[in-house]
C-alpha cells in the first residue's frame, strides 16, 4: 500500500478510534486486496511504510463484497460499480478478504 | 485542415547501473534498509545488454516484432529468447548504457556532465557510428575529466555518480550550491530525460522522411520538471531537446499531466496543425530514471531478472494532411472532466463510450484500443495484474452494459479489439502512445481503419487534487477529403475558365 495512504489510514484510526473506521478497497486483484487488507489489520507486510509493525486490526472490505453491496443504493451501485463487478474475479477477492478479516480484524461484530 | 501522423520514433536505453543507483525503490531502500537482503541480492538479477536485446517486449517496442506476434508467445517472456535480437528496428533503437552516457554528455550545455577521459576515448567511436548520431552531436562531447577528479566530485561535492558495469565513469555535478531544484540529483534526472527525448526525436524525424527544418514546434510530455528554485518546473525540455536534435526552425513548450500527458500533447499538436498555426509539430518524451527497478523487490523475490532496466522515449510527428497518412479525428475526443468522478466505470465511459456515442459509433466500431500498454511480464509478478487486459475487460463490460456486445463475447472482444502490452513501466511511456507506430502501419496497410488511443493519469500523486485524469483520441484511415476538395476546387476553376473562353470565342464568332 502507498506510503502516504498508510499514513492517512493511521492518522484516521488515531483521530476517530480504530473501532469506528472501515477501510473500503477497490483493488482489481485478489493478491493486491490481500496486501492492502493485511496492511491495515496486521501491519505493512513489506516493512516499508508507517504501518510497519502497527496492528490496527481495522474492519476492511472490498467494494464488490456482498456485505458492502447490500449497503448501496442499487442505482448508484449500477452506475458506479457494476462494470467492475463484471470484470473482477469477485470470488477470489471475497476469499482473500474473508481470510484476512478472520485472522486479523479486531472490531468485527 | 486535417492533421496526420507522419512518422514515429520509439527508443529504449539499457540502463542497468542506473537501476542500482537512481531508481527510487533502490535509493529509498538504501536510506531505510541499507543492509537488507534486497540490495544484496539485486546485482545478481541485473540483465546484460544482450539479454535486454533478446527480450521480446523490447523488440516489439522498437518495431521488430508486432504486438500480434507477441501475443502468440506464451507468458512469461523473461525466460524466453526472442529470435530477433537487433539493436535497431523500424521505429528506433535500443541504446547501450555506455553510448547513452556519452549522449548525456553531448546534451549537457552547462558543463555539468563530467565523464572520465579514458571512458570517453574508449566509447566515442562506437557512439559516432550510431546511425542517429551525426557530427553536430559527437563534437559536443567533452574530452573528459580525470578519474580522480570525478571521484572527488562525487565524494566531496555531492555530484551524482555515473556508473558503467559498476565502475564510476563520470558524474553530474550540481548546477547551484544551495538551490535544491538544481541539485546534482535533479540535473541527472533531467539530462537523462532530455537525452532520451533527443534520441526519440532524431528517430521520428528520420522515420517520417522529413527535413529537420520542417518542424516548427515541439511539445515535450515527459514527467520531469526543470527550473530553478524561483520557477521549479518552468521548462522547457521541448526546446532544449530540439536544440540538440538540430531542429533549428522549432520552438516548443512542455505539457504535463502525469501519464495522460502524451495524449494531451498529441491532441494539442493535432489542433495546432489543424488550425494552421504550425504545419509540422513533434510530440516527444524522454525516459525516467526514478522508475527504474520500481517493482524490483517483487522481481527479485520471485527469482526473476529486474525487468525495469530500460529507459524509454518516443516521438510522434504530426503534420498537415498529405492525403496518405492516418488522420487524428479531432471530433472524437474523450475527456475525463472535473465532474466525471473517479469510479472506473465513469472514467471508461468518459474516455470511450461518450465520445463514440456523440459521433454515432459503437464500441465495436473501433478496431483496436490502446489504453495503458504496460508489459504484463513486469506488472503481474508485482501483483498489479495485466493492465491492458484489465482495460479491455472494462471496455467490453461497458459495451455489454450498453447492449452493444453479448456477455458471452467478452473474452473474444479483448482478443479482437485489444493488444498484448509490451511497454516498459516508465509512467507516461506506456500510456496509449506505444501503439501509434504500429497503428499507423496497420491503417496504411489496410488491416484496420480506426484505433483509439487512451491516456490516463493519476493526478493525486502530485497532492494538488484528488482527481483522476484522462483523454482519448481516434486515429483513422486518411479520408482524402481535404485533398479531394482541393483538387475539385482547382478543377472547378479550370472548368469555369474553359467555359468562359469558349463563351468568349462563341461571342466573337457571332460578331464576326
Amino acid at each position: 500500500m502507498d506510503l502516504e495512504n498508510q499514513r492517512r489510514v493511521k492518522s484516521f484510526a488515531e483521530q476517530y478510534g480504530p473501532e469506528n473506521v472501515v477501510v473500503l478497497l477497490g483493488a482489481a486483484e485478489g493478491e493486491a486486496c490481500g496486501l492492502a487488507a493485511e496492511t491495515v489489520t496486521n501491519g505493512d507486510p513489506t516493512y516499508a511504510g508507517p504501518l510497519t509493525g502497527v496492528q490496527l486490526g481495522l474492519t476492511v472490505y472490498h467494494v464488490c463484497e456482498p456485505e458492502v453491496k447490500e449497503e448501496f443504493d442499487p442505482a448508484i451501485y449500477d452506475e458506479q460499480v457494476s462494470m467492475m463487478e463484471m470484470v473482477l474475479d469477485v470470488d477470489d477477492i471475497v476469499n482473500e478478504m474473508s481470510g484476512i478479516r478472520e485472522e486479523f480484524c479486531k472490531y468485527l461484530h | 485542415m486535417k492533421s496526420v501522423i507522419k512518422g514515429t520514433g520509439y527508443i529504449l536505453v539499457h540502463a542497468p547501473d542506473m537501476v542500482l543507483h537512481n531508481g527510487t525503490t533502490q535509493t529509498i531502500e538504501r536510506m531505510v534498509n541499507p543492509d537488507g537482503d534486497y540490495l544484496k541480492k539485486l546485482p545478481d538479477h541485473i540483465r546484460s545488454f544482450d539479454e535486454a536485446l533478446a527480450y521480446y517486449p523490447n523488440q516489439v517496442y522498437i518495431g521488430n516484432i508486432t504486438p500480434e506476434e507477441l501475443s502468440e508467445v506464451a507468458q512469461p517472456w523473461y525466460d524466453k529468447t526472442s529470435p530477433v535480437r537487433d539493436r535497431c528496428g523500424q521505429f528506433g533503437q535500443i541504446m547501450p548504457e555506455e553510448e547513452f552516457l556519452l549522449l548525456m554528455d553531448a546534451c549537457d550545455v552547462f558543463d555539468l556532465v563530467r565523464m572520465d577521459t579514458e571512458f570517453v576515448s574508449r566509447h566515442k567511436d562506437a557512439f559516432a557510428r550510431n546511425p542517429m548520431i551525426d557530427e553536430s552531436i559527437t563534437e559536443r562531447i567533452n574530452a573528459g575529466t580525470d578519474s580522480a577528479e570525478v571521484a572527488r566530485l562525487v565524494n566531496e561535492e555531492q555530484a551524482e555518480g555515473l556508473y558503467h558495469k559498476d565502475e564510476l565513469v563520470g558524474c553530474v555535478i550540481r548546477a547551484h550550491d544551495i538551490d535544491p531544484s538544481l541539485s546534482a540529483h535533479v540535473m541527472h534526472e533531467n539530462i537523462v530525460s532530455k537525452a532520451s527525448s533527443v534520441l526519440a526525436l532524431l528517430s521520428a524525424v528520420s522515420n517520417a522522411g522529413i527535413a529537420k527544418e520542417e518542424i516548427e514546434y515541439v511539445i515535450d510530455c515527459s514527467e520531469e520538471a526543470c527550473g530553478d528554485m524561483n520557477q521549479r518546473g518552468g521548462g522547457n525540455f521541448a526546446k532544449s531537446a530540439a536544440e540538440i536534435a538540430g531542429l533549428n526552425n522549432a520552438t516548443g513548450s512542455d505539457c504535463r499531466g502525469f501519464c495522460a500527458a502524451p495524449c494531451h500533447a498529441i491532441i494539442e499538436a493535432a489542433a495546432l496543425v489543424s488550425s494552421g498555426a504550425y504545419k509540422t509539430v513533434a510530440v516527444t518524451a524522454g525516459g525516467s530514471t526514478a522508475k527504474l527497478g520500481m517493482n524490483g523487490k517483487d522481481h527479485v523475490k520471485k527469482g526473476m531478472p529486474v525487468l525495469e532496466d530500460m529507459l524509454a522515449g518516443f516521438a510522434v510527428i504530426i503534420a498537415a494532411d498529405d492525403g496518405v497518412n492516418p488522420e487524428i479525428n479531432l471530433s472524437i475526443l474523450g475527456r475525463h472532466t472535473v465532474g466525471t468522478g473517479s469510479a472506473p466505470q465513469a472514467v471508461i465511459s468518459s474516455l470511450v463510450t461518450e465520445p463514440l456515442e456523440k459521433n454515432g459509433f459503437k464500441v465495436t466500431d473501433i478496431d483496436k484500443y490502446s489504453p495503458e500498454m504496460q508489459n504484463p511480464d513486469i506488472t503481474k509478478p508485482a501483483g498489479a495484474g495485466d493492465v491492458p487486459l484489465a482495460n479491455y475487460k472494462m471496455i467490453a463490460a461497458l459495451a455489454v452494459k450498453k447492449g452493444e456486445l453479448e456477455k458471452a463475447d467478452l473474452a473474444k472482444f479483448t482478443a479482437q479489439h485489444g493488444l498484448t502490452g509490451w511497454a516498459p513501466t516508465q509512467g507516461h511511456i506506456p500510456s496509449g502512445v506505444p501503439y501509434i507506430g504500429f497503428a499507423r502501419n496497420d491503417i496504411l496497410e489496410g488491416r484496420i481503419s480506426r484505433a483509439m488511443i487512451i491516456g490516463k493519469g493519476s493526478l493525486f500523486l502530485g497532492r494538488m487534487t484528488n482527481l483522476f485524469d484522462g483523454v482519448s483520441f481516434v486515429m483513422q484511415a486518411n479520408t482524402g477529403s481535404d485533398r479531394a476538395a482541393g483538387i475539385s476546387e482547382d478543377e472547378i476553376r479550370r472548368l469555369i475558365a474553359k467555359s468562359m473562353k469558349e463563351f468568349a470565342a462563341a461571342l466573337m464568332a457571332k460578331e464576326e
